[in-house]
């Protein structure tokens, strides 16, 4: 079986694995991370969304060994120690969430959003940008006001 | 997912010998199309050749009013490119309608127009604007690049290299999109060229994208939508599903040119 190394949420990691194994899969079952979700098996619902090198992209559509030597970062990367990031923190403050199970993609791809789009988003940008990231439950309202206002909290904290 | 051997060369030269030598075999590059179907098992290729280190593969360049972009890049980097909202925007635009951003973040210009997904959009900028593909063995003309549904004109082996895009006059695309996949419904894309006009068609054909000859000339003679009035798509030909039936993906060709027309720029 070839050998895969990555720096995951800062930590290097490496093991010995199937080819087939995906991003998600090694992120969950290798690495015990289960923050990350699946929801589909059709690359369609998000919820399985981390960062590659900075990039939001779905972890349940990628291959783990074409990671080989990137730098990963999953929900569980974000806070530190006690302190949600402000991204998280904005979606509790602002009940952008009711289940949960799509939480972790959408924090990731707001996350993302704000270093692509800036700061200041208005409603129109947050939705057109959420478009890979499907939720049963909340009906999306007031995830756009916690990506909104998530991105206002992550200018304070200069993030 | 069936098992598989994976390789990842770090040279084109080994990449094309490796996909030469397994013929059962798929290059990889965003994944976002084959993995999905060998999630299915609607593909089970014996070997997949990861072509994510081929650095020389990414990149755009604008020179002699033609725009080439390799074919490794990625399309947020087209959809964001300063240079190719400057010299095509439609091509630009096209790029940021793909998908969504992560789809953006990990699929390519290569793996799209190789893909030939009858709803991709790609593959309508490459007819409308008579592009060329270049490959590891040739140049090939968009014209006989697209053979049919998810058929191309590439051989065994055979890797995408770049795609080059002679810059029209005006262009725009306009795409009626599926909403739950985001493909195409229909897309038309209209390209305004000093020795005439290029119309193409995605979404629609039930052999993939196509040129319209009549909303060509008509256009050619008088770039305006309404030289379109009254001119219209035989159904036949085209698709029907669940989405939309062909009378009405042959209504919404002309509604999606006209549009693209008025837009041009
Ligand atoms: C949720 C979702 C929504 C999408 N929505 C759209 C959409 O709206 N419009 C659209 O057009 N597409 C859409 N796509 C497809 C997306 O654009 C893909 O990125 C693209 O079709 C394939 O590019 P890729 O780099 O991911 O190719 P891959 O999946 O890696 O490869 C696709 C095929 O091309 C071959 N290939 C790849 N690179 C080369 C090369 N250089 N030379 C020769 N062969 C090569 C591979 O062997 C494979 O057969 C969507 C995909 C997903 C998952
Ligand atoms: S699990 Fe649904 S997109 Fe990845
Ligand atoms: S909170 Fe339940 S799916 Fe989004």
């Amino acid at each position: 079986m070839p050998t895969v190394s990555m720096t995951v949420n800062g930590k290097s990691v490496s093991a010995d694995i199937d080819p087939r194994t995906l991003l998600v899969q090694f992120l969950r079952e290798t690495l015990q991370l289960t923050g990350t979700h699946v929801g589909c098996d059709t690359s369609q619902c998000g919820c399985c969304v981390v960062h590659v090198n900075g990039d939001a992209v779905k972890s349940c559509t990628t291959l783990a060994l074409t990671c080989e030597g990137a730098s990963v970062v999953t929900i569980e990367g974000l806070a530190k120690g006690d302190e949600l990031h402000p991204m998280q923190a904005a979606f509790r403050e602002n009940h952008g969430l009711q289940c949960g199970f799509c939480t972790p993609g959408m924090i990731m791809t707001s996350v993302e959003m704000v270093r692509r789009k800036g700061h200041d988003l208005d409603e129109h940008t947050i939705r057109e940008e959420l478009e890979g990231n499907l939720c049963r439950c909340t009906g999306y309202h007031n995830i756009v006001k916690a990506v909104a206002a998530g991105a206002k909290a992550m200018a304070a904290q200069g993030k | 997912m069936y098992a598989f051997t994976y390789h990842r060369p770090t040279s084109l030269a080994d990449a094309a010998k490796l996909a030469g030598a397994h013929s059962d075999g798929k290059v990889i590059a965003g994944g976002m199309t084959l993995l999905p179907t060998m999630k299915q098992r609607l593909a089970a290729p014996s070997d997949i050749i990861d072509l994510s280190r081929l650095d020389d593969l990414r990149g755009i360049e604008v020179k002699d009013n033609v725009v080439t972009i390799k074919a490794l890049t990625r399309h947020v980097t087209v959809a964001n490119s300063a240079e190719v909202k400057k010299a095509i925007p439609a091509l630009a635009e096209l790029a940021g309608m793909i998908g969504d951003p992560a789809v953006r973040n990990k699929g390519t210009i290569g793996g799209s127009v190789a893909n030939n997904d009858p709803a991709a959009d790609y593959p309508s900028a490459c007819l409308a604007l008579n592009a060329t593909i270049h490959t590891n063995q040739r140049a090939i003309k968009a014209d006989d690049f697209f053979v049919g549904l998810f058929e191309t004109a590439l051989g065994e082996g055979e890797l995408i290299t770049a795609i080059s895009f002679p810059v029209p006059q005006k262009a725009n695309y306009q795409k009626f999109r599926n909403p739950a996949s985001r493909y195409a419904i229909v897309g038309t894309f209209v390209a305004k060229f000093a020795d005439g006009v290029r119309v193409s068609v995605t979404g629609a054909g039930s052999s993939g994208v196509f040129r319209v000859a009549d909303f060509e000339k008509a256009l050619s003679a008088n770039f305006a939508s309404s030289a379109l009035d009254g001119k219209s798509v035989a159904a036949s030909g085209l698709n029907s599903d669940i989405h939309a039936d062909a009378a009405y993906r042959a209504h919404l060709i002309t509604v999606m040119a006209k549009r693209a027309v008025d837009a041009a720029k």
